[in-house]
C-alpha cells in the first residue's frame, strides 16, 4: 500500500496521456482503497478499490441503492468506512470532518439540492468562497480592513462564475423562488466558486428535460477543459455518461463489477447482466 | 417616480452592497437619525423616557442579539432572560467594584462576560440540534436564576436580595441613579442601539452571517461546502450573548435601577424577546427594531385606551394582552413567516413598481 | 435500619409519585408529537385551561363574567348553581375535544409542512391564548379544586411503617392523593396502548404517526385523526389538571408543568410512552433526592428549579436521541 503511495508522488506522472480531443490526463489524484462502508448490519459498500486522474472526468454508475451516493460521502468526509483508506495527492488521508476536506479543495453538488434556501443566489455562491476568507471577526462586525477587501475580491471571483454560467439575471433572487432546474446551476455555481482541484457532482442531471441535460452537458465539460478541474460525477443517464466521461466505475448492491473506458465497461459481460438483468437456470 | 433603483446605478462592488440601495431610503435613514439624536432629545421627559423610548432602545439589543442567534443561526434560545440576568450582575459587580470606571466601559464589559458564559451553554449545541436544544437553553435560564438568586456574592451580600444601581456616570453626566435625566437615559441607550445594530448588521452581511445562514438553511451541506460548524454555531452565541448582555446591562442599570433576578429576568423575559422577534421577523435587522417596538407600545396603547379611557380593571387588560400577543403570533406564523420586516419588505415592492404594477 | 437511609427511601418513593404526574403530562407531548410532529408546548396550559373550566362549571361561574361586567356595569359572577363532580368532568371533557376541534380548523391545517421550530413557536403563541383566554373567562384568581378525591398523608402507611426506624422516625409520610394519581396514570396509559394497538383509530393514528402521505394514500382521514389526537392530549390534560390542582390548587404555575415535562421528554425520546414513563421517573426521583442529599444541605435549596434541565443537558450531550429513540443516518 505505501508503495503505491509513493508512485503516486511522482509528477508529472510518467502514465499521464492526452485523449483524442487534446486534453491531458494527468497522474492520480485520488485513490479508494478496500472501502467498505456498513450502517449497523447492511453493507453499502463492500471492498471498493479505485482511482480518480488529474483533469478526467470520472463517473460512478450503477443500478439504485447500488451506495454510488455513499461512495461520494465517503470521499467528502460525511461517512466513515469502516475499512479502507483514501489517498489524496498520494498521501493517506487521516480521519477528517467533513470542513477539512472542503478545505483541501473537493467542492460538491447533491442529489437533492442543497441550497440555503433562505439566501440570494449571489450569497449562496458567496459561501463557496468561505475557504478563501478569513477575516477576523472584528474586522466584519466593523465592516472595514481585511473584510471589505476580501468580500470585494471574492465578489469579483463570483461574478466570473456567474457570467461563465449564465445566471446574471437571477443575481439577487431568493433561491428559493427559482425552478428546478436553475437550482441545480446555482448549487454547481456554489461548488465551482471554490476553485476546487477535485469536484464532485451526485447526479447533476436528475430530473431534467432534454435541453436542460444539454446545457448541463456543456457546462460541465466547459469546466473541465477551460479551468482542467478534474470531475467524479454520478448519473444515471447512461447516453450522458458515456458521452461524457473519460472513465467509468460501475457498482452493483455496494461491490464494484466494473470498471474501465465507457468502451470497455459497455461491453463487460457483469454490467450488462446488471443492467438487462440475467436468466438463473 | 421617487422609489426607484433605476437610473441610480452602481459602479462599484461596495455600493452594490450597501444597506439602503434606494436614495430616498437612504435619506429616510438620515432623517431618522437626525430626528433621534437631535430632537428627540429636547422634548422627552420622564414619562416617555421609561414607559417607552427606553424600554424600546433595550428590548431592540436584546432583540437584535436574539435574531443573530435564531433568526440568523437558526438556534432557537429560551435563555435570553437569564443571559440578560449575566450582563446585569456583572455590570452591578462592575459597577460596585470599581466606581471610577465610565459606565461605557461597564456596560461593554458586562457584554463581554455574557458571550463567555453564552458560549459554555452554546457547546452542547453541536450535538443537540432543533427544540432539544431549546430545552438545553431552559437549563441555562432555570440554573442561572438560581445561581443569582442563592449565591450573595453576586448582590454584595444585601438583605433583601436586590442590586441597586448607583450613581455613575460617563463623561461627567449621570446616567444611573434616581437622579438622571431623561435625556441622558436616552441618548445613552440610543447610542448603544446605533453601534450595535450597525455591528450587527454589517456581521450579517458578510461571510460571519452567511455561514450562521448556511447552518441555519441546512446545516449537512454547510458543513460539506466548508463551514465549521462548531466554530459557526459559538460565534453565533458569542456575539448574541454580548448584545443581550449589554441589554440586561442597561435593561438593570438605566431602566429599572433596582432589580430582583426572578421577576426582572425570569422566562416570562426570554419569551418576550421570542415573541418580539417572530413578531418583529426572523432573520432582520429592521425586524428586531419592530418587534421590539411592537411589544413596548402594544401594552402602553391597551392600557391607555382600556384602563385610561374606557375604565375597565387593569387585570383585564392584562388578559386581552395574553389573548392579542398569542393570536397575533399564530397568525404571523400562518401568514406572514418572516414578520412585520417582510410586510413592509412586500410594501416597497409594490412601491417601486407603482403605478404601474406590470 | 438508619433513619437517614429511612427518610432517603421516602424521598425516593414521594419522588416516584411526583415523576408520575410528570410523565402523565409528557404522556400529552408524546402523542400529539407521534401523529403530527408537533412538539405542542401548550399542553400545559391545556391542562391549566382544563383545571379551570372544571372548577368553573362544577362552581356554575358565568363564562367572561368579569369582562361582561365591565362593558354592561352589571354586577353577575353566578349562575348560582352547582354541577356534581363526574357531570362538570364530562362537560369539561368536551370543551377539550371542541378545543382540539377549533385547533385543527383554525390553526393546525394552515401549519402543515412547515418546519418544526415555526410550529413550536406556533403551539408557545397558542399557550399564550389560552392563558389569557382562560383568565378572561374564568378569573385569574388561585381556585380550589375539589372532586371528591382523598386529600393528606395516608395514616395506614405511617402506622404500619414507622417500627422499621427509631423513635424519631414516624413512618413514611405519602399523599393519598399522589397514590390516587399513580393508579389513575397507570390506567390512563395501559387504555392508551390498548386503544393504539387494538382499534382501528388507534392503527390509524399509527400510521399517520409513521407517514402522513402513505396514510393519506390508503384512505385515513388526516384532520379526524388530528383531532381524535388532540382531543386525547386533552382528555390527559384534564386528568393531569385534575390531579395537580387537586394537590396545589388551580392558578398560572400549573402551567409550568409544560416545562418539567420537556425534560422528560429529552430523557425518554419524544415518541415513545414507555420512555415518558420512565424519564418522568428518572427526573422526580433524580431532582427530590438530589435536593435531599445535595441541594438542601450544600447549595442553598430549591435545585428543583433546574437539576431536570441540567439531567436532560448533559444526557443529551452524550446521547442525542434519548434512552429509547433510534440512532438517526443522517443523509445526504
Amino acid at each position: 500500500m505505501t508503495n503505491a503511495a509513493t508512485d503516486m508522488n511522482a509528477a508529472p506522472s510518467p502514465d499521464s496521456y492526452v485523449t483524442a480531443d487534446g486534453r491531458t490526463i494527468g497522474g492520480v489524484v485520488m485513490e479508494m482503497k478496500n472501502i467498505t462502508l456498513r450502517f449497523g448490519g447492511v453493507v453499502a459498500i463492500k471492498d471498493i478499490s479505485f482511482d480518480i486522474r488529474e483533469g478526467e472526468i470520472r463517473a460512478i454508475i450503477g443500478p439504485n441503492g447500488a451506495g454510488k451516493s455513499s461512495m461520494l460521502n465517503v470521499i467528502s468526509g460525511f461517512y466513515k468506512p469502516q475499512e479502507g483508506d483514501v489517498f489524496f495527492h498520494g498521501e493517506k488521508r487521516p480521519l477528517m470532518k467533513p470542513y477539512q476536506v472542503a478545505q483541501q479543495g473537493i467542492a460538491r453538488t447533491f442529489q437533492n439540492i442543497a441550497l440555503f434556501d433562505g439566501m440570494s443566489v449571489l450569497d449562496n455562491i458567496m459561501t463557496g468562497r468561505l475557504n478563501n476568507m478569513n477575516a477576523s471577526l472584528i474586522s466584519q462586525a466593523v465592516w472595514w480592513g481585511k473584510a471589505q477587501k476580501e468580500e470585494f475580491e471574492n465578489r469579483e471571483k463570483v461574478e466570473k462564475v456567474i457570467d461563465f454560467l449564465e445566471i446574471q439575471a437571477i443575481r439577487k433572487t431568493p433561491v428559493g423562488r427559482l425552478p428546478y432546474g436553475l437550482k441545480k446551476r446555482v448549487e454547481l455555481a456554489r461548488a465551482l466558486a471554490a476553485e476546487p482541484t477535485l469536484l464532485l457532482l451526485d447526479e447533476p442531471m436528475a430530473g431534467m428535460n432534454v435541453e436542460e441535460k444539454e446545457d448541463m452537458s456543456r457546462f460541465i465539460l466547459d469546466v473541465n477543459d477551460e479551468f482542467g478541474t478534474t470531475i467524479a460525477l454520478i448519473e444515471h443517464d447512461m447516453g450522458v455518461v458515456m458521452d461524457l466521461s473519460d472513465r467509468v466505475v460501475v457498482m452493483d448492491y455496494g461491490k464494484k463489477i466494473g470498471d474501465g473506458t465507457p468502451d470497455e465497461v459497455r461491453n463487460n459481460q457483469d454490467v450488462i447482466d446488471a443492467y438487462l438483468g440475467v436468466a438463473h437456470d | 417616480m421617487l422609489y426607484r433603483e433605476a437610473g441610480d446605478f452602481k459602479t462599484s462592488y461596495a455600493k452594490d452592497s450597501q444597506t439602503f440601495p434606494i436614495k430616498l431610503d437612504r435619506v429616510g435613514y438620515w432623517a431618522l437619525m437626525a430626528v433621534a439624536f437631535l430632537v428627540v432629545p429636547f422634548f422627552i421627559n420622564d414619562y416617555w423616557a421609561n414607559a417607552v423610548f427606553v424600554p424600546f432602545l433595550i428590548y431592540v439589543i436584546a432583540a437584535l442579539g436574539l435574531n443573530i442567534l435564531t433568526g440568523y443561526a437558526g438556534q432557537l434560545s429560551l435563555g435570553t432572560g437569564g443571559f440578560m440576568a449575566v450582563g446585569a450582575y456583572a455590570c452591578y459587580k462592575l459597577m460596585t467594584s470599581f466606581p471610577e470606571v465610565s459606565m461605557i466601559i461597564h456596560v461593554l464589559l458586562a457584554g463581554g462576560i455574557t458571550a463567555l458564559v453564552g458560549v459554555m451553554f452554546g457547546l452542547p449545541s453541536l450535538r443537540i440540534k432543533g427544540f432539544y436544544l431549546a430545552v438545553a437553553t431552559l437549563a441555562a435560564q432555570f440554573f442561572l436564576v438560581w445561581l443569582f438568586n442563592k449565591v450573595p456574592w453576586f448582590y454584595n451580600y444585601s438583605a433583601s436580595g436586590q442590586i441597586n444601581a448607583p450613581e455613575r456616570t460617563v463623561f461627567g453626566i449621570i446616567v444611573t441613579g434616581p437622579n438622571t435625566e431623561a435625556w441622558a437615559k436616552y441618548l445613552f441607550c440610543l447610542i448603544f442601539v446605533v453601534v450595535l445594530a450597525w455591528i450587527a448588521r454589517n456581521l450579517t452581511r458578510g461571510m460571519a452571517g452567511r455561514k450562521w445562514m448556511a447552518i441555519r438553511d441546512m446545516d449537512i451541506a454547510a458543513e460539506i461546502i466548508g463551514v465549521n460548524p462548531l466554530k459557526a454555531k459559538l460565534t453565533a452565541f458569542a456575539v448574541s450573548s454580548f448584545f443581550v448582555g449589554i441589554a440586561g446591562a442597561l435593561f438593570f442599570s438605566i431602566y429599572l435601577g433596582a432589580a430582583e433576578v426572578g421577576e426582572a429576568f425570569g422566562i416570562q423575559k426570554s419569551f418576550l424577546i421570542v415573541f418580539m422577534i417572530i413578531i418583529g421577523g426572523l432573520g432582520s435587522i429592521l425586524g428586531s427594531f419592530a418587534g421590539a417596538a411592537f411589544m413596548v407600545l402594544m401594552p402602553v396603547l391597551l392600557k391607555n385606551i382600556l384602563v385610561g379611557g374606557m375604565g375597565w380593571p387593569t387585570d383585564l387588560a392584562a388578559h386581552l394582552e395574553f389573548i392579542i400577543v398569542g393570536g397575533l403570533i399564530v397568525i404571523f406564523l400562518i401568514v406572514e413567516p418572516h414578520g412585520l420586516a417582510q410586510l413592509w419588505r412586500l410594501a416597497k415592492e409594490k412601491m417601486r413598481l407603482w403605478p404601474f404594477p406590470h | 435500619m438508619p433513619d437517614q437511609l429511612l427518610y432517603a427511601i421516602e424521598v425516593t418513593l414521594n419522588g416516584l409519585m411526583a415523576g408520575v404526574l410528570y410523565a402523565l403530562v409528557a404522556l400529552g407531548f408524546v402523542l400529539i408529537f407521534k401523529a403530527s410532529g408537533i412538539f405542542n408546548y401548550a399542553q400545559g396550559v391545556m391542562a391549566l385551561f382544563a383545571a379551570m373550566t372544571l372548577v368553573g362549571i362544577q362552581n356554575g361561574q358565568v363564562p367572561f363574567a368579569h369582562l361582561i361586567n365591565a362593558i354592561l356595569g352589571t354586577e353577575i359572577h353566578h349562575f348560582g348553581w352547582h354541577v356534581p363532580a363526574l357531570l362538570a368532568i364530562l362537560l369539561t371533557a368536551c370543551v377539550m375535544v371542541l378545543f382540539a376541534w377549533i385547533v385543527e380548523r383554525y390553526i393546525l391545517k394552515h401549519l402543515v409542512g412547515q418546519p418544526d421550530i415555526i410550529l413550536f413557536m406556533a403551539t408557545i403563541g397558542m399557550a399564550y391564548f389560552m392563558e389569557g383566554f382562560g383568565d378572561l373567562m374564568w378569573g385569574a384568581d388561585i381556585k380550589k379544586l375539589d372532586v371528591g378525591l382523598p386529600q393528606g398523608g395516608s395514616l395506614w402507611l405511617e402506622e404500619n411503617t414507622a417500627w422499621l426506624g427509631g423513635d424519631g422516625f414516624y413512618g413514611f409520610f405519602i399523599d393519598k392523593l399522589d397514590m390516587v394519581a399513580t393508579v389513575v396514570a397507570a390506567i390512563l396509559v395501559a387504555s392508551l396502548v390498548a386503544f393504539s394497538q387494538y382499534t382501528k383509530q388507534g392503527r390509524a393514528m399509527r400510521a399517520v404517526a409513521d407517514d402522513h402521505q402513505a396514510a393519506l394514500s390508503v384512505g385515513v382521514s388526516l384532520r379526524f385523526i388530528w383531532v381524535l389526537v388532540w382531543s386525547l392530549a386533552g382528555f390527559v390534560a384534564l386528568v393531569a389538571g385534575i390531579m395537580w390542582g387537586a394537590k396545589s390548587g388551580v392558578q398560572f404555575s400549573l402551567s409550568l408543568i409544560a416545562l418539567k415535562a420537556l425534560p422528560v421528554l429529552m430523557l425518554g425520546g419524544f415518541t415513545s410512552i414507555p420512555g415518558a414513563i420512565v424519564g418522568g421517573l428518572i427526573i422526580g426521583v433524580g431532582e427530590k433526592l438530589f435536593e435531599f442529599l445535595i441541594g438542601a444541605p450544600f447549595l442553598g435549596g430549591a435545585t428543583e428549579n433546574w437539576f431536570a434541565y441540567m439531567l436532560a443537558l448533559l444526557f443529551l450531550v452524550f446521547r442525542p436521541q434519548g434512552l429509547f429513540g433510534e440512532k438517526i443516518i443522517e443523509r445526504v
